[in-house]
């Protein structure tokens, strides 16, 4: 068993999901988005559905489009055609209420090297307007989650690759979100960390009922049962249970059935000959 | 796809959610800057050169005559103070503007930006965080300055504060609106060139603008329409427990146009954040 296994929360998921007068949202709905950059498509007509408690891949190659969908979710771009929701708030139309339910992990880092790892939390918390004695509790208690309690007061700098990506995917569940995005979260990571994060983010999706919007272009990293969209060049492939995906494809397994369907050989991307 | 109960999202956000908020982000800068001890010192250092250096070079150069707010003759190194505390402020500004292309460039940025909050009031919370960083380090020069005899009236600074709030203001929100448009760490040595220096140099810093209209009566317009005379003027007033109510006007209107113009430049909507991957992606 990792740390990180050992360290998951089967606490219930906060602010109960069947309160009365409660709504039925995916949550996520990607409807008919298109982006460009000038004269470059970006993304062509996106049209797809995360559901709570779902754990859903975006697979696509580098440059596929994946990176520029989170940055319309996030409202870090502005939509210019479709329209995004979570939980049935429009990111455009009321993007507080929209945001206020969603955690991101992007690929780049985004911690704060120089702050340790609680004066990290904090900062995040206080940027969702959470009380800086809640903001403490929860601290020690994501901290503790994920094994880094001792760690709390080290500077982010020396902690591993590994260590820093399960602090911000804490960070991002710090909030108490109900979706989680994650870009690419195990890139530069070795196998053992890849495996443990992977983990943590199932049990998530398990044991607390979060939608997981997972990006990857590793195979390895989806399972059967996951729900699946392929991403290629900007257009959506395909979408659905990976299984069916397969199906769909007439190929035996994940790998070949990206390779029929976006005409690629490789993971670079080229075309067969 | 399968679907599931969830509960209403609250709307809006409380009072004491942006109280937090904005503790938050001033927290954070004031722990940048306390573990960039370099920063603290060159802000002290590059005023002090000025005031203990040039000013006494100067001095006998430069004769000062009445002008207002001023009452009687002074010495120079009284004269270029409030500029001087100014300058602090000025590169303060600069400085918080390359520190928020350093944060996009590292990705920090983002934390940020993805908060629930109004944009514009992350910004806003930015900008006073810049600003009361800013005053830490005016208020250390003036205590140092006080060693030099160079002491306004004890009244003076506590009517100096809401002045420097203002100029910080203004120039906090000028660094940030220029942050926007930087793409990459690299290109902010231009900011040094094409911004500071002009800034700072075709002021009253330095000297009164009755001597640049001697000079030059094209340079004296320039000084004019540089907001950064105006907060100088405004801070040189205020220390004297006087109003200069153009500059109090000017200061006000640049802080309001550059703070909106920073907001719309961070807009993912309509701004600048919207060119592309590596284009500025805030």
């Amino acid at each position: 068993m990792t740390a990180t296994d050992a360290h998951i929360s089967s606490q219930p998921l906060p602010d109960a999901a069947s309160e009365p007068g409660a709504a039925v949202q995916p949550a996520l709905s990607i409807d008919h988005v298109s982006h460009s950059y000038g004269p470059r498509h970006a993304l062509i007509d996106i049209n797809f559905t995360v559901a709570p408690a779902s754990f859903t891949a975006l697979l696509g190659l580098n440059g596929a489009g994946k990176s520029t969908l989170f940055s319309l979710v996030t409202r870090l771009f502005g939509i210019q055609t479709g329209r995004i929701g979570i939980f049935g708030h429009d990111i455009s139309r009321t993007p507080g209420d929209a945001l206020r339910l969603l955690g991101v992990v992007f690929q780049p880092r985004t911690i704060d090297l120089d702050l340790s790892l609680t004066q990290n939390l904090l900062y995040h918390a206080a940027l969702h307007g959470i009380s800086r004695r809640e903001a403490r509790l929860r601290s020690a208690e994501v901290l503790d989650r994920i094994g880094l309690t001792e760690r709390a007061g080290s500077k982010v700098r020396d902690l591993s690759g590994g260590q820093m990506r399960r602090l911000e995917i804490a960070r991002a569940l710090l909030h108490r979100p109900r979706l989680l995005l994650l870009d690419e979260a195990t890139v530069g990571l070795d196998v053992k960390a890849r495996a443990d994060i992977l983990d943590h983010v199932r049990q998530l999706v398990t044991e607390q009922g979060i939608g997981v919007l997972w990006a990857t272009h590793l195979f390895d990293e989806i399972m059967p049962g996951d729900d699946l969209v392929v991403l290629h060049q900007g257009k959506m492939l395909a979408h659905g249970q990976v299984s069916r995906v397969i199906a769909d494809a007439g190929a035996q397994d994940v790998n070949t059935a990206f390779m029929r369907l976006t005409g690629t050989t490789t993971l670079s991307g080229r075309a067969p000959s | 796809m399968s679907s599931t109960t969830v509960p209403p999202a609250r709307s809006g956000f409380s009072p004491s959610e942006y109280i937090i908020c904005l503790n938050g982000i001033v927290w954070r800068e004031a722990l940048r800057f306390l573990h960039q001890r370099e920063r603290f010192i060159s802000a002290l250092v590059r005023p002090l050169v000025w005031l203990f250096i040039f000013a006494a070079g100067f001095r006998q150069v430069l004769g000062i005559s009445i002008i207002p707010p001023y009452e009687t003759y002074i010495p120079y190194e009284v004269y270029i103070a409030p500029g001087l505390m100014a300058m602090i402020q000025l590169f303060n500004g600069m400085q918080s503007s390359l520190s928020m292309v350093y944060d996009r460039e590292m990705g920090n940025m983002r934390t940020l930006l993805v908060s629930p909050l109004p944009r514009g009031y992350l910004l806003f919370c930015k900008l006073l965080a810049g600003t009361a960083v800013s005053l830490l380090q005016v208020y250390a020069f003036l205590v140092i300055a006080w060693f030099w005899d160079i002491a306004p009236p004890t009244i003076g600074y506590l009517t100096v504060l809401p002045a420097l709030v203002l100029s910080g203001l203004m120039l906090g929100a000028l660094g940030m609106l220029i942050s926007s448009g930087i793409k990459q760490l690299e290109n902010f040595a231009g900011v040094m060139n094409f911004v500071i220096f002009p800034m700072f140099f075709a002021s009253s810093a330095l000297y009164p603008l009755w001597r640049v209209q001697e000079g030059s009566p094209m340079l004296y317009y320039v000084c004019l329409c540089n907001p950064f005379t105006h907060a100088v003027e405004l801070v040189r007033f205020a220390v004297y427990g006087k109003m200069n109510w153009v500059s109090l006007a000017v200061v006000g209107g640049c802080t309001v146009v550059f703070m909106i113009g920073a907001i719309i430049a961070y807009d993912p909507s309509r701004g600048l954040v919207r060119r592309g991957p590596g284009g500025g992606e805030a």
